[in-house]
């Protein structure tokens, strides 16, 4: 009997550890600091985690289908900068529309490459991390785009506004994620998403246009960075060219330590959910525990490395092995 | 040779995993000079024995001896230093390196300041691929070589530390019937050099021709060891799957319909040039030939995989274009592929959803998937099948062979279709799920589907084809009826020997 529980509890280990791990840096992070779990400082972090976030659902998506995007950090800076700009000129209800058009031509230009050309997605979207970069410059010269009148526009509802004592932006990421959520686990797309990312000459063979269903994950990886541009914009109200850098990698970070493969095939939402808390609440408790800001881009860097060995070295039930 | 004792012998062996116990109590012993055939089903824990005899896993209970002395394999080097190797089925070599780059992969001999001896490494490799009297030598990019080529790169490695046992782990599932024959001489040779050799294999014929005595394994228990010469194919069958088999050629012979699928005049660049064929309703049509022949190619151009470069494909008497696998599909052509693992199957999702793919779109209660029909389809599949799984949740990759090609084939089942074509329906799977989807393909026929069957195999081709047509280098060489076909005049046929050809 004890044998088939430890296993049991082995195999829960495998499949739930980064679950596990959350609730473990909670406690340590609680007892060091109790204002940690004070429920403002718990809706602050999930607040500041939304835009990241968010972002993170949509490359859930490419990563399941087997690929990379790593184009999403200046692509919503592009976002960001469009939808400033646009505000003053054409009115927000107007450069919001016109703004997530032009975030999804991205998206759809980087699918065309990856799906139907079939280029490496490594290449491709590190290759349009730069040329997003620099066509956000070229639009905007380079300037920091701010609106004019600040308080005469309701644009700041996205980032500032309230429902009923909850932040729009976490509304807007529970609401995403409970709705993208659904759209891959429960949906044919979702399922073909799975099957193209787990093996794409079996899916391929079953009749699934894989060409087509890998456009589509980088047109959804866009809607959610546009989504993201217009959160942040509107937070800010005005914002740098390089509002969204470095945030792929973070980005990135969060998916894989919910546990999606870089491989393709497995992953959630909802892990990626928690990896981004993880991450949100791991920058936040190091913070609170008085460690320097520039110090916890290292540190951020060890924790997610060491979360990655721990899962896989809980898939293959040691922590050291000649074979992956 | 009764006399010899032996040079390696496996005593006990336990070896249990959460849940199962793979291995329970497993002896054997190897003489020199004597080739020992390793038999037993998908699961039945040969892998797992050859495992723990190379020392990657470590058993619960039990001991292993090289000769008189006890070695505890406790990982890889151990079981190479001890002088036994092995020669895996699924190839583990570096494409981009050279064949002696290869051979000496890890232990590459070095000069001052380590730099490569490059020289010392080529002579050596010739040496040992002179043994081996291949077509290609020691500078040759592996990514070059056929699969038989690549095969024997790997055996060339096992010979570089002069073994004193050597395991094949179904050496031939990719080999074609004359690159056997130079592996039949390379077992001979280490043979006659004294050394042990194990081989595992679940083709019979080669088990009969180069074995001397066969162990078999059920379920994790060892059940016996037979000396090849005093048995026949039927006890070892019984032996493994613990029941008879019936093997005979009789078919029930049933109505047929009209035709379902004409091939008329397909070309596909070199791949195959100006096949036609028909298949009737309730018709199983055999296609057998050499790898390389273009039976596969067909198969996919049909399928849409492949765009024909001339002809025509007709269903019902319909002229088709078939420009996809979804064309293809929303025709009523399934393709039970070649490749189970990297063609049929997505091996980390579960059985149901691989089963449901192809219409995965339409298992849908308004925007949704709908569990309920999804598991329906699996159940019925499940059971018409005899599948064994625990439940649909589980991962297909944890399936034995045989359940998987059982799930490949329920998944294209489930789409009723016109036309069903199998290929290589029975690669790398035990005699028992063997002669089961033999049966299958039987009664889909019997059920009125037009069914074709490419396969390597000729008692498989013999087995369930009520036609066959033989093809050599991308031609059909000739069509034979049941009445007509001997072995004789198939293997003619196929060697491009035939005169009398029948486009």
């Amino acid at each position: 009997m004890a044998e088939i529980s430890k296993a049991g509890l082995s195999g829960f280990l495998a499949r739930q550890g980064i679950i596990v791990a959350f609730a473990v840096f909670m406690i340590v992070f609680a007892i060091a600091n109790p204002r940690f779990i004070d429920i403002d400082n718990i809706s602050g972090v999930i607040r500041s985690s939304a835009i990241l976030g968010v972002m993170a659902l949509g490359v859930t998506f490419v990563v399941i289908g087997g690929n990379l995007d790593l184009s999403v950090g200046s692509m919503m800076s592009f976002s960001t900068i469009v939808v400033l700009d646009l505000h003053d000129k054409i009115g927000p209800a107007l450069a919001i529309p016109a703004m997530f058009g032009m975030t999804l031509c991205l998206g759809a230009f980087i699918g065309f490459l990856v799906g139907y050309l079939k280029l490496n997605s490594l290449i491709v979207t590190l290759g349009m991390l730069s040329a997003i970069h620099g066509l956000t410059l070229t639009y905007s010269g380079g300037q920091n785009m701010d609106i004019a009148d600040k308080r005469g526009t309701w644009f700041n509802v996205f980032g500032q506004g309230d429902i009923i004592g909850i932040p729009i932006p976490i509304l807007m990421f529970a609401l995403l994620a409970a709705g993208l959520g659904v759209v891959l686990s429960r949906t044919a797309f979702g399922r073909k998403v799975y099957a193209v990312g787990g093996n794409g000459t079996a899916a391929v063979f079953s009749g699934i246009p894989r060409a087509r269903i890998v456009f589509l994950t980088y047109l959804m990886s866009s809607f959610c960075v546009a989504m993201a541009g217009l959160m942040q914009a509107s937070r800010s109200l005005g914002s740098q060219n390089t509002v969204g850098q470095g945030l792929e990698l973070e980005v990135l970070a969060a998916v894989i330590l919910g546990g999606a493969s870089l491989l393709g095939g497995s992953g959630t939402i909802f892990k990626t959910v928690i990896g981004v808390l993880i991450l949100g609440f791991i920058q936040n408790g190091l913070l609170l525990m008085g460690l320097a800001f520039y110090a916890q881009y290292v540190v951020t860097w060890v924790i997610i490395i060491l979360a990655v060995w721990l899962d896989i070295a809980a898939k293959r039930g040691r922590l050291l092995s000649p074979i992956a | 040779m009764t006399d010899q004792s032996p040079i390696l012998r496996l005593e006990n062996i336990v070896k249990a995993f959460p849940g199962v116990r793979a291995l329970d109590g497993v002896s054997l012993d190897l003489r020199p000079g004597e080739v020992h055939a390793l038999m037993g089903e998908n699961g039945a824990g040969k892998s797992t024995l050859m495992k723990v005899l190379g020392g990657l896993h470590q058993p619960n209970e039990g001991k292993i001896y090289i000769g008189e002395k006890q070695v505890v394999m406790d990982r890889p080097q151990t079981a190479k230093q001890n002088g036994v190797v092995f020669i895996h089925q699924e190839l583990s070599l570096a494409d981009e390196l050279s064949v002696a780059e290869n051979i000496f992969l890890g232990e590459l001999p070095r000069k001052s300041l380590g730099r490569v001896d490059w020289e010392k490494l080529y002579t050596d490799t010739d040496a040992i691929l002179d043994r081996l009297n291949v077509g290609f030598n020691a500078r040759t990019r592996v990514g070059d070589l056929s699969i038989a080529n690549q095969q024997m790169v790997e055996i060339a490695r096992a010979l570089t530390v002069d073994p004193r046992a050597v395991i094949f782990d179904e050496p031939t599932a990719s080999l074609t019937d004359s690159e056997k024959v130079v592996l039949f001489d390379v077992i001979a040779d280490l043979q006659s050099r004294g050394v042990g050799v194990i081989y595992i294999s679940h083709r019979m014929e080669e088990i009969f021709k180069i074995t001397d005595r066969i162990s078999v394994l059920r379920d994790g228990s060892y059940r016996g060891t037979l000396n090849t010469a005093e048995t026949n194919e039927e006890d070892v069958t019984q032996l493994m799957i613990g029941r008879k088999l019936d093997l005979s050629r009789n078919k029930v012979q049933h109505e047929m319909g009209d035709v379902a699928l004409e091939v008329r005049n397909l070309s596909c660049g070199k791949l195959f040039h100006d096949v036609s064929f028909t298949v009737r309703k309730g018709e199983v049509v055999g296609f057998y030939g050499l790898v390389g022949a273009g039976r596969t190619e067909i198969a996919e151009t049909i399928f849409g995989l492949r765009e024909p470069s001339a002809g025509k494909i007709l269903l019902d008497g319909q002229e088709v274009t078939i420009n996809s696998p979804q064309d293809a599909i929303a025709r009523g052509i399934s393709l039970v592929p070649e490749d189970r693992k990297g063609q049929g199957l997505v091996l980390g999702m579960n059985c149901r959803d691989n089963m449901t793919l192809p219409q995965i779109g339409e298992l849908t209660s308004g925007p949704f998937t709908s569990d309920k029909a999804e598991v329906a389809i699996f159940d019925k599949y499940h059971d018409a099948l005899d599948i064994r799984t625990p439940g649909w949740r589980q991962t297909v990759g944890n399936l034995s062979g045989g359940n998987q090609q059982k799930i490949v084939i329920g998944k294209w089942l489930s789409m009723h279709p016109k036309v069903l074509i199998v290929d290589e329906p029975t690669r790398g799977i035990d005699v028992g799920s063997k002669s089961e989807i033999h049966n299958l393909i039987r009664d889909l026929a019997a059920q009125g589907y037009a069914v074709i069957v490419v396969s390597s195999e000729m008692p498989e081709v013999l087995h369930v084809s009520d036609r066959i047509v033989a093809m050599f280098s991308g031609r059909v060489m000739r069509e034979f009826t049941t009445e007509e076909v001997t072995e004789n005049n198939l293997v003619q046929a196929i060697s491009g020997l035939s005169e009398d050809r029948v486009a």
